[in-house]
């Protein structure tokens, strides 16, 4: 549905990696282009009309996002360059300050690098330790393991709503009203989830929220950080420069403008903010019913198709989201992808950034099919067909 | 070499290539090499004797075209010395990057004659060059 909002599926391509991208319409195009255009100004700089328009439309775009996702106020809304940015500060302007050695962090083997390596740089420099919430056979966080895992030293739990691997939708609000009850503050990543699901930080009380604008029909290099107002007053500016000081006269006397300016250091990716706007407004405008319909109805075709195909193993049958992970029997993933990519299929090979995943699910490296709204049946088809010719795959996948 | 010769070359060294075991022994050096724009990664095992390359083995995970090539890189460079392998190696780059080669210099190696056409599987067929070099040169220093 859709498809003729987005100019490159014009192009004779079959486009099934929108975990790792989305795709872009032309109203997000065109509201950066006319931002470049036609008032290609500073934000917050100038005493001049152009100016004043790319503040207004830069800090609306704020306005929107606490809206989409329901925070209390504006000031909770800091602009990253994406979820992996956001996630980053998080741990390192708020936690590194407050964790000490020995504090535990759970987080769980599925998640993405970008909710690991930040996690592992503090057991090396504070001596935290990270624990792994036990996936149960479908690779699910189940509210029994969250609660077996934690532990009286455990401070943080970080996980991701919908991996990017498997698809699996998190209980996040029952983690949360769990971890609270504990004095356990609770870290989402939503780089999967917010394009794919209602996020409502207020319903699940989590403490901090990331995600990229570019998973969501939005531009690259831009994305949201979210944090309750009084923990975000503590998370410690990792960029110093321009726009976010207040003065700065000498080193004692340095002082930084509040939230969430203080956050936003530097020139703004602004094209990409307004960008974000027109994204958000899109994705409203369709409504998350209708994109989860359709993401499930496409999954479910797939899966009654792939799972008849005897040399195909699928690894994860069940799902929340549009995200299918398979093998090619004694066909290496890269090879699978090469094999459809000559027939303009874009599909992902790897092991999509978990690499931790292989300890739980036992496999180094998978096909990924990831749907969104804009895939069609006949797409499902045309991939179920070049994958039922064994013989074909191996012929063709060099 | 016609289109079917070079796919039936690639395909039986991809099903049993030459050495794929890891050689823990002392005499072995053994260099990872791995591309950062997909997923593919080996480590080479290769042992010297004077100047020769007495053995080269592998292992890891990879794609048809960086296991073919690494197993036919092995049977090209087993008995060579060192500069002999150097050279080899360079006419290989000389091939995947479109320029002049030697052919009778590379053997069956010329089955990858046109990958300079397509970039994302060029850094396939010199993933195990690459790691080779590198093991030469560090025993050269």
């Amino acid at each position: 549905m859709n498809r003729e909002d987005f100019p490159l599926l014009t192009q004779d391509i079959i486009y099934l990696d929108n975990s790792a991208t989305s795709l872009k319409p032309k109203s997000v195009i065109d509201a950066m282009n006319d931002y470049y255009i036609n008032y290609s100004a500073n934000a917050h700089r100038g005493d001049y009309d152009l100016s004043f328009k790319v503040d207004q439309a830069y800090e609306n775009t704020r306005e929107i996002v606490k809206n989409f996702i329901n925070a209390k106020s504006l000031e909770e809304i800091v602009f990253t360059s994406g979820a992996t940015e956001g996630l980053n500060w998080i741990v390192k302007g708020f936690f590194e300050n407050l964790l000490e050695a020995g504090d535990e962090v759970l987080i769980t083997t599925s998640e993405h690098a970008s909710n690991v390596l930040p996690w592992f740089n503090l057991v090396k420099k504070i001596g935290i330790v990270v624990n792994y919430i036990p996936l149960d056979d479908n690779y699910y966080v189940t509210m029994d393991n969250v609660k077996k895992a934690i532990t009286s030293r455990t401070k943080v739990i970080s996980i991701a709503g919908v991996t990017n691997v498997i698809g699996d939708a998190r209980p996040i609000k029952e983690i949360t009203k769990h971890a609270h009850d504990n004095n356990i503050f609770v870290v989402l990543d939503g780089a999967q989830m917010v394009p794919h699901m209602k996020t409502d930080v207020q319903d699940l009380d989590v403490d901090f929220l990331a995600f990229s604008a570019h998973k969501m029909c939005g531009p690259t290099g831009v994305g949201v950080l979210y944090g309750k107002k009084e923990l975000l007053e503590h998370l410690e500016p990792i960029n110093l420069g321009g726009g976010m000081n207040e003065s700065f006269d000498s080193p004692a006397e340095t002082y930084y403008k509040p939230l969430p300016t203080r956050l936003e250091a530097g020139t703004q990716n602004i094209a990409g903010v307004i960008g974000l706007a027109e994204a958000i407004k899109y994705i409203e405008n369709i409504g998350y019913d209708k994109i989860g319909e359709q993401e499930h109805s496409l999954r479910k075709y797939l899966i009654d198709k792939l799972i008849h195909i005897p040399y195909i193993d699928v690894i994860n049958i069940e799902s929340d989201s549009g995200i299918v992970a398979f093998n090619v029997d004694k066909v290496f993933s890269q090879d699978v992808a090469y094999y459809l990519n000559k027939y303009n299929i874009c599909v992902r090979a790897g092991n999509h950034c978990a690499k931790i995943l292989k300890s739980s699910v036992g496999v180094t490296n998978t096909v990924r099919v990831s749907l969104y709204f804009y895939n069609t049946f006949e797409e499902i088809d045309n991939l179920v067909e070049l994958l039922s010719d064994y013989d074909k795959i191996v012929k063709e996948m060099i | 070499m016609d289109q079917e010769t070079k796919r039936e070359i690639i395909m039986e060294n991809y099903m049993h290539p030459t050495n794929r075991k890891r050689s823990d022994e002392e005499a072995y050096k053994k260099t990872n090499t791995a591309n950062s724009s997909c997923i593919d990664n080996i480590d080479i095992y290769v042992k010297f004797k004077g100047d020769k390359i007495e053995d080269i083995t592998f292992e890891g995970e990879a794609c048809a075209i960086s296991i073919s090539a690494t197993s036919i890189m092995i049977n090209n460079l087993i008995g060579k010395t060192k500069n002999e392998a150097l050279k080899y190696i360079k006419e290989f780059y000389n091939m995947t990057d479109g320029n002049d080669f030697n052919a009778e210099v590379l053997n069956e190696a010329i089955v990858y004659n046109d990958i300079y056409k397509q970039g994302n599987r060029k850094t396939c067929a010199t993933l195990p060059f690459r790691g080779i070099e590198k093991a030469i040169l560090e025993s050269m220093k």
